[in-house]
């Protein structure tokens, strides 16, 4: 019951926020409400039982990717949207398209309902707990993935260091 | 079997050795070279076939030399194969014989004109396919001599291929006998249909056991479309407009290849089939009405024409016609006697009318001509051989094979009959008048002025040497009497032989009532089976003989006419057509039978060819659809670039249309039921 | 007792909003915030099904999903800083230098 009320609340939140996102006009505004979007999904997470990653995402998405958003807007000091003219294409055929994506999985969803247990709070016990089997995880089967992202983070790095800088 | 190896081949390949060696290399040889190398190559093949002819002479059974299979397509077989039994023996004497003469006579003749090399190969490529065509043992390899006889044909007609003339001559020649053989083709179909296979022997050995077909069946059939064939290479009506066209050619291939020896393709073809068309007497009905009407036909139209090979090629067409006639009423034999001695003295009278040209310079029209006899005597003395012979005058050979013809026509239709005697007396005439005008009178070069009409109208065959006057008199006059001249003996040599062959020629064909023993006939039977003539009884022979008489007297009111006409009273004949003014017209223009067929056939046949398959076969479908090919490709190309709009946000919905678009898919197929 | 559809539809619809979001707005740091949402529905994705399967092979995923995601940004804003210097403006519409 709880779980539910919960669910229901931070998942209203959650698309409130998206809904926000994409009817607000100024960028800024955009933002903030996705940032609200990562906290209500981080507290989803909890809900699932993956408190790193819950942790992980408030400290990273939230704090860190939505921030640089922030000041780049702030930076570019981007006013808010002006009307112009569109592509007819992305209405006509985006929409649709959206529309039968979204119909489709939740159909699916819906469909295939029977073959999965319900989720109950606490169903996911990791062994002592979530972080301990994370990163016994991380570091011994996934030991390369996690090294090449760490040369990914590096190159990326680089690469926005020698994009963003000002020609001289 | 004992048989020697006669190796027939041979005889056909010696002129294609010589028609290569002077096609190839010839441009850069002398005159002289290249006529040695034709003349040795055809002398060669004459001698051969002189040894092969004595060798097999005793024999009646063919001998038949197969060198392998042409094609082999299922149950087909079509070989290399050469056949001699006596008719092709004497085809092949006839061919060889009358061929080397002409080939001396051409190095005389055409010692002064450009392509020197050109003729002679063309002469032995004819050579060639002229053998092959004879001495085939199938009918496929027959067409294969038949056909190339036409393309010899073709390229020597337009040997003077710049002029306009000749050049359409020659087409217009080619044409025509493909028509005839579309109908020959088609009759090798029901040939192969019938018996499986074109080999003579494998014809006409089944052929034994089938009785004659009195109903329009398929062996009339066949026989009918056979004679199609010979109708266009020996220029029956309807397809004998070609010939009096082919005069264009220099006149030795007029003699060789309209007289003496391709147009009687078509008369050796039915007799070779004798047993097919013995067997189908409603073809054989067809044959004889076709040779009749035909006889007589060009015999009309020769009267009127006024240059000298026109005549002499209606006279072609005329004399054939009696051949066709003869093998018409099954009397096959005739019509190869006939052959033989038409090849003789109508070959001699072409190369006796190039020597008249030769002689005045270049002019060929009648009307110029005149006085000549004392001029140029030897050639006058060997054409007048060779006029009798053609008329039918006894003992020349032409009596002995006419009559022969008219009388075996006469056990058969006695309508036929008058038809041929009419002709007969009508040969005589136009003969004559040729003979009268050409040598006797006065000579009239440069003096005489043609009328418009006449002139028009005729359009005698433009003079093939080239410096030679036309243009009414102007050359001429420098010729004068003087610069009338005797050929040389190189060219008189030929024509000397072909006026003794003339004169002696018939007599291996004397039937019976008139004291012989029809040698020819008996010699021939093995090789045709056909009825032969019964043996002459009292009363038979007196009719015979009496019909003989008919013939003579037929030829004496000829030349009593052409006398009167020509020589007596030289001015009745303008009278006489100013009277019979339209008709004279009607015969002069050759009944516009030309004009007929140009609007009957040709027009309507260009127009279908340029508006239905130029313009719309060709310029629209099939360039339409190549063309639309490529532009379809390129609006496809302008319509999927709008794609590329730089646009991003349009990029970014073509990739939610696209993911959308995928995950359907793959919910389709199945993926997470 | 939540039934795991819930969350996988929230997920859904999360994606397809991101997905609109992406169509519709003109303003280029929108349309990767857009990007970031629809990530993070992915991610909700991951973490459900790891719990479901009792696998923690999913929730690496996030993790990873989380690193790609950062360092995509930074390059990304980093294209659009350079953009708005030639450009001087961030509606999307006026980037058609590609325009025929």
């Amino acid at each position: 019951m709880l779980h539910q009320v919960l669910f229901i609340i931070f998942g209203l939140i959650c698309v409130g926020g998206a809904i926000n996102l994409l009817v607000q006009r100024h960028p800024i505004n955009s933002a903030l409400s996705l940032v609200v979007v990562m906290g209500a999904l981080s507290l989803i997470y909890l809900l699932l039982g993956a408190e790193f990653v819950a942790a992980v995402q408030v400290i990273v998405y939230a704090g860190a990717v939505m921030v640089l958003f922030v000041f780049v807007i702030m930076l570019l000091n981007a006013g808010a949207e002006e009307r112009s003219r569109g592509s007819h294409v992305a209405l006509w055929i985006g929409g649709p398209g959206v529309v039968v994506l979204a119909g489709m999985i939740v159909y699916l969803m819906f469909r295939n309902d029977k073959h999965f247990t319900p989720v109950t709070i606490g169903s996911f016990p990791a062994q002592p707990d979530n972080t301990h089997s994370l990163a016994d995880l991380l570091f011994k089967k996934f030991l390369l993935p996690f090294e090449i992202t760490s040369v990914l983070i590096l190159i990326a790095i680089m690469g926005a260091v020698v994009l963003a800088r000002r020609e001289s | 079997m004992n048989q020697p190896a006669l190796n027939l081949w041979i005889i056909p390949v010696l002129p294609l050795v010589g028609a290569a060696i002077n096609g190839l290399f010839g441009r850069r040889f002398k005159n002289s070279m290249v006529s040695a190398v034709a003349l040795l190559f055809t002398a060669a093949s004459l001698a051969y076939a002189v040894w092969v002819a004595l060798q097999w002479w005793g024999h009646t059974e063919p001998y038949v030399q197969s060198l392998g299979d042409w094609i082999s397509a299922g149950g087909f077989h079509a070989p290399f194969g050469f056949y001699l039994d006596r008719l092709s023996t004497v085809m092949m004497l006839i061919v060889t014989g009358v061929g080397f003469l002409i080939h001396v006579y051409s190095v005389g003749y055409m010692a002064h004109e450009g392509g020197y090399y050109r003729f002679f190969s063309y002469l032995n490529l004819f050579m060639f396919f002229m053998l092959t065509l004879v001495l085939a043992n199938n009918y496929l390899l027959m067409f294969v001599g038949w056909e190339g006889v036409g393309l010899a044909s073709y390229l020597l007609i337009g040997f003077f291929f710049h002029k306009d003339s000749a050049a359409d001559a020659g087409k217009k020649a080619f044409i025509v006998n493909r028509i005839g053989d579309f109908g020959f083709l088609l009759g090798m179909f029901l040939l192969i249909g019938m018996f499986g296979s074109l080999n003579f022997e494998a014809v006409f050995g089944p052929l034994k056991t089938y009785s004659p077909e009195l109903h329009w069946g398929i062996l009339t059939a066949t026989a009918l479309l056979l004679m199609v064939g010979a109708t266009g290479k020996s220029a029956q009506v309807p397809l004998y407009v070609w010939l009096p066209d082919a005069m264009e050619g220099p006149t030795p291939v007029s003699a060789l290849i309209h007289a003496a020896t391709m147009v009687t393709a078509g008369v050796y073809m039915i007799a070779r089939s004798s047993p097919i068309f013995s067997r189908a007497p409603h073809a054989l009905e067809i044959v004889a009405l076709v040779g009749a009407i035909t006889a007589i036909f060009a015999a009309t139209m020769g009267m009127a024409q006024t240059d000298i090979k026109r005549v002499l090629a209606y006279s072609t067409i005329s004399q054939l016609g009696y051949m066709f006639l003869a093998c018409g009423v099954a009397a096959y034999a005739a019509g190869i006697f006939h052959l033989m001695t038409h090849a003789f003295f109508k070959a001699l009278l072409f190369l006796g009318a190039g020597s008249v040209i030769h002689a005045v310079g270049g002019e060929q029209d009648m009307r110029r001509m005149g006085g000549l006899r004392k001029l140029i005597p030897v050639t006058f003395w060997v054409m007048t051989v060779a006029t009798f012979a053609i008329a039918g005058f006894p003992p020349l050979s032409g009596f002995f094979s006419k009559d022969e013809i008219l009388w075996r026509t006469y056990l058969n239709s006695p309508v036929l009959w008058f038809i041929g005697v009419v002709t007969a007396l009508l040969t005589s005439f136009y003969m004559f008048r040729l003979w009268f005008m050409t040598f006797f009178g006065d000579l009239r070069l440069g003096e005489v002025d043609i009328g418009e009409e006449a002139h028009k109208a005729d359009a005698p065959v433009q003079a093939q040497h080239a410096p030679a006057a036309h243009s009414h008199g102007h050359g001429a006059e420098e010729h004068g009497h003087s610069g009338v001249h005797e050929s040389p003996w190189i060219m008189l040599a030929p024509l000397v032989i072909l006026a003794i062959l003339s004169v002696v020629g018939g007599w291996v064909g004397i039937p019976a009532a008139l004291g012989g023993s029809s040698h020819f006939e008996h010699f021939l039977a093995p090789a045709i089976q056909a009825p032969l003539t019964a043996e002459a009884g009292e009363a038979t022979a007196r009719l015979e003989l009496t019909f003989a008489g008919i013939s003579v007297a037929a030829a004496l009111i000829g030349f009593f006419f052409a006398w009167l006409l020509y020589y007596k009273r030289p001015e009745l004949p303008d009278r006489i057509t100013a009277r019979i003014h339209g008709i004279y017209l009607l015969v002069l223009h050759k009944y516009h039978i030309d004009e007929g067929y140009d609007q009957l056939f040709v027009k309507p046949l260009l127009a279908l060819s340029t508006y239905v398959f130029w313009r719309g076969v060709d310029q629209e479908i099939i360039d339409g659809t190549v063309n639309g090919a490529a532009s379809a490709s390129q609006q496809l190309g302008r319509g999927l670039r709008q794609m590329q709009s730089g646009n991003i946000r349009s990029y970014a919905a073509w990739v939610a249309a696209g993911g959308a678009a995928v995950i359907v898919y793959m919910i389709w197929l199945g993926v997470g039921k | 007792m939540v039934p795991l559809s819930w969350y996988l539809v929230l997920s859904a619809v999360l994606f397809c909003l991101g997905v609109s979001a992406f169509l519709l707005k003109r303003n280029i740091i929108t349309i990767f915030m857009s990007i970031e949402l629809m990530l993070n529905a992915v991610n909700l994705s991951f973490v459900a099904f790891a719990n479901q399967f009792h696998n923690l092979d999913g929730q690496v995923f996030v993790f990873f999903v989380m690193v790609v995601a950062a360092a995509e940004a930074a390059v990304g804003l980093a294209i659009i800083i350079a953009v708005f210097r030639t450009r001087e403006t961030l509606n999307v519409d006026r980037v058609n230098l590609l325009k025929l």
